[in-house]
């Protein structure tokens, strides 16, 4: 009964979501205010139903209630609590519940909360979050129902990818979903104003906080799937340009475009049509990234798992959606009135530099992932990785992010070159120190990383000048959160360079007894046992790893055989000090009593996680401080 | 900037600085991209050494040698038609085995022989290529 | 001039659908089809796979009728899918035999226990060579063997409830 019942509620979101579409474009269209004051309701009482249908899915997960198709297909009785939870949203069906949830109530928080927008633009917004809700809800009820039924029940589920088993899965597709929402409430609140042309602060005011959420998820779900695969797949890297990741990097870049021009809009009244423009292209971002993943038609050699059905069916939705909002916006956008003007050199000025080199870089991100479909196309086959996205998007990602070190040290509307050249003086002198320091003291390294760390003391500094010669206890929580954040991409910056100039390395096949060094770690191994988890058995490795003759630590590296279904995977062993990271790697056994070991010395690439944490800290600082002072304001002019 | 124009100088630049990043993208593709080839097309048309390609194909069976150091091992990457012999230094994943699907990553040397740098497998969670599917219950003996 | 860079977004984004829609509709075949199809089956006997039902070779299959050879393994999802599709394909008549690929017996007897038998025969495959031979690549491929023997057609991944008529054709075609 269960799984009926959340059939049933999701078929209900799905009809409220209708009713809230046609009330919309009743109020808007002919008028019909006595269904435009109903929208709301129906809002909030669509994102409850959502709520209560993917409820009712995890449910059925935990009770690993066979006699749904998709519980025996992607579960097992044997599977650990976590990652049944997990497993709900760790397959096709399931994670299109999440997403239309998350999206029903992102739309029915817009209902709660939204007070200041014109009445009309907040309808016309809800009706544009209905109609990408019914998109998705067509989807999930028509060609991908979770719910369904599997006659006669099998005797045992078929597990869930062993490579998902890990709490990296728990909770890496619902933040990016989180984002995505985000994303989608700002398309909305952009399609709304187009329809009503009400663009102009109130309006930025209210997607700011939205545009500010989805960037702190997206920005913690691309730290976390970084070091995911990081510790999962064994191979030491932090970021491999896989389209999997390159589909989570394009819509935080247009996010992150969005979030500072969406300020540019908010405080200044200007770029009103690129504001509107930017929030079009990250929300499309995330549904290309969707649907490049998902239709797979850039994953595979000849995969029988994704269904070109489903490509189709979000392709469709693209077209709707975005070539919908982009010819609203075509023919729309010359009757809103422009924006305020500014100068060249002024803090509008670098943030529409910074706009731009980060549209640069997403068309580049962007043409690279598309780049194998086009050859594709033309009837060869090539694959796009590492040294294509970082010669052609490293450079530019440091002149953005030199911008971005100079954009809070200028004036908003007009400034001066000479006032900028005294501000950035010391931030100058910390960059040359480090230049120095590199190229006199430390043995030469490559031309990309030298940048990077040059860079990234230059603008650690120069992160920290906005707070200069001010009050901090009254300065605004918001620029505490843009120091944090900038501070925080001057430490990841830091972190990846010194991960890509330093990174020590050691394969050997070691027998027992034998010890290596690697960076300034001494590394013992003591042989390989046979041990059994949960599910799955392994061979551990038995690692002593000490320091400068140092108590020695005990290191365990798996190579771990799943039971359900039969898999192998590679489970890393870490050891974190202040200065880096020894990553210890069990290969396979020659047979001799030799076995093979792959050990790294990473000098402070622990950085590069802790510079995105603090990026997100920092969007939260912000968002709370925007909030805080919204209601403020709001309470002042309610007495006034 | 002239008043008036404001936003239109700003849409020329925008379309300016896309047309650029495509050029900028079209450069870099064409310098850095790797050419997928199988073997059967390696025979008909040589990869010139150090040209970084990706090969895909079988590792043939029973042709997995490794070599005395432990970490490097010799393999042939077939496809019915043709064989490349392949060199490998570093821990093969977990998916490696003979008689399956592999890509590698990597260029021939002068010699002829494939250096790979890289053995591959995705993190996609739909992603399990068929060739690989056999190998997860290698081992077992029926 | 105003006018068209208005416009440019949307080109560009109707260029980008084009592309996805030809990567689409042009299904990106790295599926390499078998050299095998209009050749005779390979030499090959495998023993039965689980109890109670006969192993196959070559001869099996050149019976004078056309029939199917399903390379399937009980560990593999997709066969689950196309499961059904074989069993109506088995109550219209068709002949098929298989072949379980590094498989168990006990796990191919559930299999067939839960998901139906639709096979004449199945043969243990244990180290894919068969299947190698055949030119498959994978699980699930499904072979129409016409009554000398001779691969005609050869259908990759799972057999969908659309695919099914293309099936009967390709039998059809090998009267």
């Amino acid at each position: 009964m269960i799984a009926e019942a959340g059939l049933a509620a999701l078929w209900l979101a799905a009809a409220l979501c209708g009713l809230q579409l046609w009330f919309g474009v009743a109020a808007i269209r002919n008028g019909r205010d006595d269904l435009g004051a109903a929208i709301r309701p129906v809002a909030i009482i669509q994102g409850l139903l959502a709520m209560i249908a993917f409820g009712l899915l995890v449910w059925l997960f935990l009770r690993t209630d066979l006699s749904v198709e998709l519980v025996a297909r992607n579960s097992h009785a044997a599977k650990p609590m976590l990652y049944k939870f997990a497993g709900t949203w760790g397959n096709h069906e399931g994670s299109m519940l999440l997403w239309v949830m998350i999206l029903a109530v992102a739309g029915a928080l817009v209902a709660i909360f939204e007070r200041r927008l014109r009445k009309d633009t907040l309808i016309a917004t809800l009706a544009a979050q209905a109609a990408i809700g019914i998109g998705f809800y067509a989807f999930l009820l028509f060609s991908s129902n979770p719910f369904a039924r599997l006659s006669p029940a099998p005797a045992e589920g078929q597990g869930l990818n062993p490579l998902l088993q890990d709490p990296g899965l728990a909770f890496h597709p619902p933040t990016l979903y989180f984002g995505y929402a985000g994303l989608s409430v700002a398309f909305s609140f952009a399609v709304g104003a187009l329809i009503t042309r009400d663009v102009g602060t109130v309006f930025a005011r209210a997607m700011r906080p939205w545009v500010l959420g989805s960037w702190i998820f997206l920005t913690l779900g691309i730290t976390a799937g970084s070091y995911w695969a990081y510790y999962e797949l064994g191979w030491g890297g932090w970021w491999f340009w896989d389209p999997v990741e390159n589909a989570s990097l394009m819509p935080w870049l247009a996010a992150t475009a969005l979030l500072h021009s969406v300020t540019v809009l908010a405080t200044r009244d200007s770029l009103r049509a690129w504001t509107i423009m930017l929030a079009v292209i990250a929300f499309s971002m995330s549904m290309v990234g969707t649907f490049l993943v998902r239709s797979g038609i850039l994953t595979s050699v000849h995969a029988f798992a994704v269904d070109p059905q489903r490509g189709t069916f979000i392709l469709g939705l693209l077209i709707l959606y975005i070539g919908g909002a982009l010819a609203l916006f075509a023919l729309r956008i010359g009757t809103v009135r422009e924006g305020k003007q500014f100068q060249l050199i002024s803090r509008e000025g670098a943030l529409v530099a910074n706009n731009l080199l980060l549209i640069v870089i997403l068309c580049i991100v962007l043409l690279g992932t598309l780049y194998p479909l086009v050859t594709e196309a033309l009837g060869y086959s090539v694959s796009v990785g590492p040294p294509y996205f970082n010669t052609v998007a490293g450079p530019l990602a440091l002149i953005l992010i030199t911008i971005m070190a100079l954009g809070p040290l200028m004036r908003w509307r007009r400034d001066k070159w000479r006032n900028l050249v005294s501000r950035i003086s010391l931030p100058v002198l910390a960059a040359a120190l480090a230049l120095a320091a590199l190229v006199f003291i430390v043995s030469p390294i490559g031309i990309l990383p030298m940048l990077g760390l040059v860079l990234a003391s230059g603008v650690a500094i120069a992160s920290f000048a906005p707070l200069w010669k001010r009050n901090l206890r009254r300065t605004p929580m918001f620029t505490f959160g843009m120091v944090f954040a900038h501070f925080g991409i001057a430490v990841a910056l830091a972190g990846m360079a010194f991960e890509s100039a330093f990174t020590e390395e050691v394969l050997v096949a070691s027998l027992p007894g034998e010890t290596h060094a690697v960076g300034p770690y001494e590394v013992t191994f003591n042989g390989a046992e046979p041990i059994a988890g949960p599910n799955w058995t392994a061979i551990e490795g038995r690692l002593t790893a000490s320091r400068g003759g140092g108590t020695p630590v005990v290191l365990q590296p798996q190579a771990r055989m799943f039971s359900s279904p039969e898999t192998e995977t590679s489970e890393a062993a870490i050891l974190t000090s202040w200065n880096g990271q020894l990553y210890t790697v069990l290969g396979n056994s020659d047979g001799d009593g030799r076995w093979q070991l792959r050990l790294w010395f990473k000098p402070f690439v622990t950085l590069i996680w802790l510079g995105g944490m603090l990026i997100a800290l920092g969007g939260l600082l912000a968002m709370v401080g925007r909030v805080r002072r919204e209601r403020r304001t709001m309470e002042r002019e309610l007495y006034a | 900037m002239k008043a008036k124009h404001q936003r239109l100088t700003l849409a020329i630049i925008a379309v300016v600085a896309v047309i650029g990043a495509g050029f900028l993208a079209l450069i870099g593709l064409r310098d850095n991209a790797a050419l997928f080839r199988t073997p059967t097309e390696i025979a008909a048309e040589p990869v010139p050494p150090g040209q970084s390609i990706r090969l895909g194909g079988m590792v043939a069976d029973g042709s997995i040698v490794q070599q005395a150091d432990g970490v490097t091992i010799d393999f042939i990457v077939e496809d019915g038609e043709a064989q490349v012999p392949v060199r490998f230094s570093g821990i093969t994943p977990d998916l490696f085995q003979e008689n399956s699907g592999v890509v590698a990553e990597g260029a021939f040397d002068a010699r002829g022989t494939f250096i790979a740098t890289n053995i591959l497998a995705k993190h996609d969670e739909n992603y399990m290529p068929p060739p690989m599917e056999g190998m997860e219950t290698a081992g077992n003996d029926g | 001039m105003k006018h068209w860079i208005i416009w440019t977004p949307l080109a560009l984004f109707i260029g980008f659908l084009a592309l996805a829609a030809s990567g689409l509709i042009v299904p990106r075949d790295t599926t390499i089809e078998s050299q095998m199809i209009g050749q005779p089956v390979p030499e090959f006997a495998l023993a039965p796979a689980l109890p109670g039902k006969p192993g196959l070779t070559n001869a099996d299959l050149a019976t004078g009728q056309p029939r199917l050879l399903n390379v399937f393994a009980s560990w593999c999802v997709p066969c689950i899918a196309e499961a059904p599709q074989l069993m109506q394909l088995r109550r219209a008549g068709v002949q098929i035999d298989a072949i379980a690929i590094r498989d168990r017996p006990a796990d191919i007897a559930q299999f067939l226990a839960r998901h139906g038998d639709p096979y004449r025969s199945v043969g243990a495959d244990n180290d894919s060579r068969v299947q190698l031979s055949l030119g498959s690549s994978g699980v699930p491929e499904t072979f129409v063997v016409d009554g000398d023997g001779v691969i005609r057609h050869q259908h990759i991944g799972d057999i969908r409830p659309e695919d099914v008529p293309a099936i009967l054709a390709a039998l059809e075609d090998a009267q």
